[in-house]
């Protein structure tokens, strides 16, 4: 099942990229898990995701704690605590 | 009625507040949120989450038009770079009373701080740095509910 990651602020300049399309296997449940899975996978990809306590995630342009289930998730997206207004 | 704008041109506050000038609305309530200079800030840019950043200020705005009763809401949030000075948010709530107009202002800015996805950046003569959450927003935000 493919899902489109999207990345902001910080998480975005040390992945070094916006936006990626992965296809992670089916025992990976939760959106903390897709973290793991793809923290697994690469240098940069660790480094951005090494204190959890500052990630902050939305499936499908909601937010989710990162407990969430992303079954049949299309669009799911990593980012910093929000610092709008 | 509820207008949401996110735009990376500067915010015009005589037409915002005009717009929400309809009937029935006996008070209005603005508020407006500038860039500041602190520390030599030169520049700050305002990223933001396309398609859930307009849904996420419709969500609070409609709350609040519920909540108390608005005859009209707009909230215009600035994205991209601008200079210390310039509007980076505004809000206009309209309402029968003042009170209910002044509530609802402050609870869709202090709402919006924590509902939606947008990421500041200061350009300083250090450098660049993310702006980092301030805890007292958060709790602003949740002594609402």
């Amino acid at each position: 099942m493919a899902i489109e990651m999207l990345y902001f602020a910080w998480v975005r300049e040390v992945i070094g990229t916006g936006h990626e399309r992965v296809d992670p296997p089916a025992e990976v449940e939760t959106v903390g898990a897709l973290i793991d899975w793809l923290a697994a996978s690469s240098d940069t990809h660790a480094a951005a995701f090494e204190n959890r306590e500052r990630l902050r995630a939305a499936v499908d342009q909601a937010f989710v704690p990162l407990d969430a289930a992303i079954a049949g998730a299309r669009e799911i997206a990593i980012f910093p605590p929000v610092t709008g207004g | 009625m509820i207008r949401i704008l996110v735009t990376p041109d500067p915010i015009d506050v005589a037409t915002e507040v005009a717009r929400v000038e309809v009937e029935g609305a006996g008070g209005i309530a603005s508020f407006i949120g500038r860039v500041r200079a602190d520390d030599g800030v030169s520049t700050l840019e305002l990223e933001h989450y396309p398609g859930m950043t307009e849904a996420a200020l419709e969500a609070v705005a409609r709350t609040a038009a519920a909540r108390w009763s608005l005859a009209a809401v707009t909230i215009v949030h600035r994205v991209g770079p601008m200079g210390p000075g310039e509007r980076i948010v505004l809000v206009a709530t309209a309402a029968a009373h003042r009170q209910a107009a002044l509530d609802a202002c402050a609870y869709c800015i202090d709402r919006l701080k924590t509902d939606a996805p947008f990421w500041k950046r200061e350009v300083t003569p250090e450098g660049t740095r993310w702006v980092e959450v301030r805890a007292a927003d958060a709790q602003r935000a949740t002594d609402w509910a």
